[in-house]
């Protein structure tokens, strides 16, 4: 019985047993069939994934080319700096090491929220900046707690510094942090790898030779992203470097000749247009913008009454005032409305026929018999109210636009405003109303509509200097690629004015010369023994006195006080240097602007080697 | 039927299955054995490479594979029916101990899994998977075959309590090879065909009942399993990589060391649960039918092993064993190639990892115990 029992037993186990096996057979045929799906049929598909995800194509950013002076003293370069980087992936309680890290090394709200905003946008494995710009003793301070902070790191990279910061502020731009809205302006494939883009200034207009081309390399990278190895590189093309017109030495006179003052002075070589010397004063440190300013910082940039934001020299807009002049009477010489010799009686007033209005002289007596010369020396505004009367504001306003007056002048510097040379046509269109004779006669003395730039003014006042070639100021000379060492210049644009007597050009240079020559002249303090100055004075008015009120310099307010304008060019036999000046708010021409110019004038002509040490 | 205790070298000339030499003397099965070893050794060169040349590593794991061999060799001396008297004292420890684990457990990696006894720390649920089959066989093997009702339900219970509590750690994975182990051992029992069917009928109408028991985590692997892409670097990140290091190893793989997705981390787990898609990305399909050739020859010869034991309980344990071995195979291949969702099951043999290890080669000492201790039937 037993053992029928066993081999009955051992019958239905055997069935059973090869029931499994089947089981065993088919799983084992599904799994072979599942390989063979993944191995064989989609093997292609599955190899295209495998290499997507490990190789990876990473942009190797260019560096930025440097930025010389003309005498290549080097105005813009790249310094290592050193900044405090979190990886997050290291890290498991973010807050607490900020806390932490806080007591180790100073960390300020506008570095948390850098860094949180930063942090958004970067993979978990990659390093966000904390903290930068560590002095010395800051790295060193970190390093001796550097085991308590795993996943905190200090980085080195290659940036933006401006040595001679405030003195070159307004020509030269800056630097910042590449925005949204640059991405959308440029070749972002360009910028894969690049921080920092020109903001403003020579670092923008030049920003694709100074960027240069972006390499890449193929990597391979494990799960976490990290690089394992290189398998194919192109290596990127560095930008290349700006040299200047600019001298940095002429740069820091000015700036030193303004004082407190503010204002702006442009001086140009008029033999091609290169721009020698740009200020605006007040400026500010460029450096802080290259790693992104702090709120602080900037607010009180922006709330500074002095505005150093403000790019006078290209963007701020001055009535010419009295530098006019020389320009009104050489247009009523090539017009053929007066002679060199031609003479006009100065009461004190100009009145026009038929009407009672008394169009006032500076000089409230009157200067007597004045011819051009004399009136140019003197600046007497009547003469120059009654020929701006005879030419009309038509021809004033064609004659005026040949010096690139009411219009940019296509400098290599962004931002520039058009100042405003008025005309029948513009006030028709921007005011809708008809041009009136008065205002002709305030537009000869530089007044009413009329405004400049103080670059046009430069630029205008290079034109006579040299004798009838309008450049295209520009500040850039050449580029200069540093592997290969060759140079593209930087050509200059020149628009030839069309002359109706070359005699008429050399009257007016001669008015102008005595202008500072001459014992009369309202420049004469500004004479130098060592060469001749041209120039012409110049007052533009903020305030607006009334019809019999006396305007009296102590008793009004500053920021109402005149704005002091001076032009010049040097030496008179062979002109190197033509400059505008602008004094916001600081009185007579004569007094305030025309030493400024002197003083970059000798630096100019005089002591060409002054050596030089930047601001550090 | 009942077998009296037998010493070392006890066997008689009319042994059927007398073997000459050391082989003999120490019970050892040599097809298994050889099998076993191939599947050890193939393992732990994938290791090498899976371990990112961790040689350390790999020592750790040879050194894992001689102790279990040696475990292996002990079980293989015990006489079946030793195997078999203590199969109820096995049974009621490992339930203690479950309970023990839920109540005084060690919590690793989000489940209570291990039980600190002083000196060694350890995981009950491992002797679960033998002592299911062993108490299933013993029970089923005291009446007649096939078993009465009454009996079925008796052994479903038992079965189902160690599971549950297994579950409940939570540990799918081994629950899930528990339960086969035991439903095996009911399969080969002979239960009728209608009650397999009811069954089936009955787990697919419990199947939301399941759902709504199953943890966060668990159903997520289940969503998962459905559709990896909609998660690709959460939960469905594990099944993506691996598959497509299988798909980019094709037919001759990349080779030894060359695996990218295993090399450089995309594969998860690469040396434990997720080994096989390293061997897949590097070997190819043909070091796969290689794997599973050796595999399927340990399961062949597990299953002979069953169909030429003696007596009804050496039948069960035997073939419930070489399948509950095949489900462990399966299981890992399947949640690896993405034909079955992520249960957390090392590739049996071949994953870093010494627990499971020496529970399998247990079973297999068993498995050789029961061939080599057979006497000669009477007639």
């Amino acid at each position: 019985m037993q053992l029928k029992d066993t081999i009955h037993e051992s019958r239905a186990f055997l069935n059973r047993a090869i029931v499994a096996g089947l089981l065993v057979a088919i799983a084992a045929l599904a799994l072979i069939w599942r390989m063979v799906q993944l191995q064989i049929t989609n093997h292609e598909h599955f190899t295209t994934l495998s290499r997507e995800n490990r190789v990876k194509v990473v942009p190797l950013p260019p560096t930025r080319g440097l930025i010389y002076d003309r005498r290549d003293v080097l105005l813009a370069q790249n310094r290592p700096a050193y900044s405090l980087e979190i990886t997050p992936e290291q890290v498991d309680d973010i807050d607490t090491l900020l806390k932490d890290l806080a007591q180790v090394i100073e960390i300020n709200d506008d570095d948390l929220e850098r860094f949180w905003q930063l942090k958004k946008r970067k993979r978990r494995f990659d390093s966000v900046p904390i903290r930068v710009n560590l002095s010395p003793d800051e790295t060193a301070q970190f390093a001796v707690y550097r085991h308590r902070f795993p996943g905190v790191d200090i980085k080195a990279q290659l940036l933006r510094h401006y040595p001679y910061d405030v003195k070159t502020t307004h020509v030269l731009g800056y630097v910042g942090r590449v925005s949204q809205r640059d991405l959308e302006q440029i070749d972002a494939s360009n910028y894969a790898g690049t921080s920092h883009i020109g903001k403003n200034g020579v670092e923008r207009t030049y920003e694709s030779a100074l960027h240069g081309s972006v390499g890449y390399e193929q990597i391979e990278i494990n799960a976490a992203g990290r690089r394992v190895r290189t398998l194919e590189q192109t290596p990127p093309e560095p930008g290349v470097d700006v040299h200047l017109h600019i001298d940095i030495a002429l740069q820091e006179v000015a700036m030193r000749a303004f004082g407190d003052n503010n204002g702006a002075i442009v001086a140009i070589n008029p033999q091609n247009g290169g721009v020698l010397a740009f200020v605006s004063q007040p400026g500010y440190d460029p450096n802080l913008f290259v790693e992104g300013i702090s709120r602080k910082d900037y607010d009180a940039l922006q709330e500074n009454p002095d505005r150093p934001l403000y790019n006078r020299a290209l963007r701020g807009q001055y009535p010419p005032g009295s530098t006019i002049k020389p320009f009104m009477g050489l247009a009523g010489l090539e017009y053929g409305t007066i002679q060199f010799d031609t003479s006009a009686y100065c009461p004190g007033y100009f009145q026009l026929p038929g009407n009672t209005h008394k169009y006032r002289d500076w000089k409230k007596s009157g200067h007597g018999s004045m011819d051009l010369d004399s009136a140019i020396v003197q600046s007497c505004d009547v003469f120059f109210y009654k020929l701006a009367y005879e030419l009309g504001i038509d021809r004033l306003h064609d004659f005026l636009s040949q010096f690139g007056f009411g219009d940019r002048t296509g400098i290599d510097l962004t931002g520039e405003s058009t100042g405003l040379l008025p005309s029948r046509q513009w006030k028709r269109r921007a005011r809708n109303q008809p041009w009136y004779p008065g205002e002709t006669l305030i537009m000869g003395i530089g007044q009413g509509y009329f405004l400049t730039t103080p670059l046009q003014l430069a630029a205008a006042t290079a034109a006579i200097a040299n004798n009838g070639t309008y450049y295209t100021p520009h500040v850039v000379d050449y580029l200069q690629s540093r592997a290969t060492g060759e140079i593209t210049p930087i050509p200059p644009t020149s628009q030839p004015i069309p002359k109706a007597l070359q005699q008429n050009w050399d009257d007016v240079r001669k008015g102008m010369t005595n202008v500072v020559e001459s014992p009369r002249g309202t420049a004469k303090r500004i004479r130098s023994s060592e060469y001749r100055i041209a120039g012409k004075t110049g007052t533009a008015q903020v305030f607006t006195v009334g019809q019999d009120e006396d305007y009296n310099e102590e008793e009004i307010d500053k920021k109402l006080r005149d704005h002091a304008l001076f032009i010049a060019y040097a030496p008179v036999e062979n002109p190197q240097i033509a400059i505008a000046v602008v004094v916001e708010n600081g009185g007579h021409g004569g007094s305030a602007a025309a030493p400024i110019a002197r003083e970059v004038m000798d630096a100019y002509l005089l002591n060409r080697d002054e050596p030089l040490e930047a601001t550090q | 039927m009942s077998y009296s205790p037998r010493q070392l070298g006890d066997l008689t000339p009319t042994d059927p299955n007398r073997r000459q030499g050391l082989l003999a003397v120490f019970h050892i099965d040599l097809p298994l054995l050889v099998g076993l070893l191939l599947l050890c050794g193939y393992g732990l060169i994938v290791l090498y490479s899976a371990s990112g040349e961790n040689l350390g590593q790999v020592e750790r794991q040879a050194l894992r594979i001689v102790l279990a061999f040696m475990v292996t060799l002990a079980i293989a001396q015990l006489n079946p029916g030793t195997l078999r008297r203590w199969s109820p004292s096995l049974y009621a420890v490992g339930m203690l101990m479950l309970v023990g684990v839920l109540v005084f457990g060690e919590i690793g990696k989000g489940a209570q899994r291990w039980l600190d006894l002083g000196i060694v720390r350890f995981q009950p649920s491992e002797l679960v998977k033998l002592a299911v089959p062993l108490m299933i066989a013993w029970y089923l093997a005291e009446q007649r075959l096939p078993p009465t009702w009454q009996r079925l339900l008796f052994a479903a219970l038992m079965i189902a309590a160690p599971v549950l509590l297994i579950a409940k750690q939570p540990d799918l994975g081994t629950a899930l090879l528990v339960a086969s182990a035991g439903a095996f051992v009911l399969f080969l029992a002979g239960i009728s065909w209608r009650l397999i069917g009811g069954l089936v009928v009955a787990a697919a109408a419990a199947a939301p009942v399941i759902w709504y028991t199953m943890r966060d985590y668990q159903r997520q692997r289940v969503l998962t399993f459905l559709d990896p892409e909609n998660d690709p670097l959460g939960a469905g990140y594990h099944i993506i990589q691996s598959k497509i290091a299988i798909g980019s190893g094709g037919l001759y793989g990349k080779g030894w060391l060359n695996g990218t997705q295993s090399q450089l981390d995309f594969l998860p787990e690469r040396h434990t649960d997720f080994i096989f898609a390293v061997l897949s990305e590097e070997f190819g399909l043909i070091g796969v039918l290689i794997l599973l050739a050796l595999y399927l020859f340990v399961i062949a010869r597990g299953m002979y092993i069953a169909t030429r034991a003696q007596d009804t309980f050496t039948r069960l344990l035997a073939g419930s064993l070489t399948l509950e071995f095949f489900v462990y195979l399966f299981v890992n291949t399947g949640m690896v190639s993405g034909l079955l969702p992520v249960v957390g099951v090392p590739l049996p043999l071949v994953s870093y990892g010494g627990t499971s290890l020496v529970t399998l080669m247990a079973g297999f000492g068993m498995l050789m115990s029961i061939h080599t201790h057979r006497r000669l039937l009477p007639t």
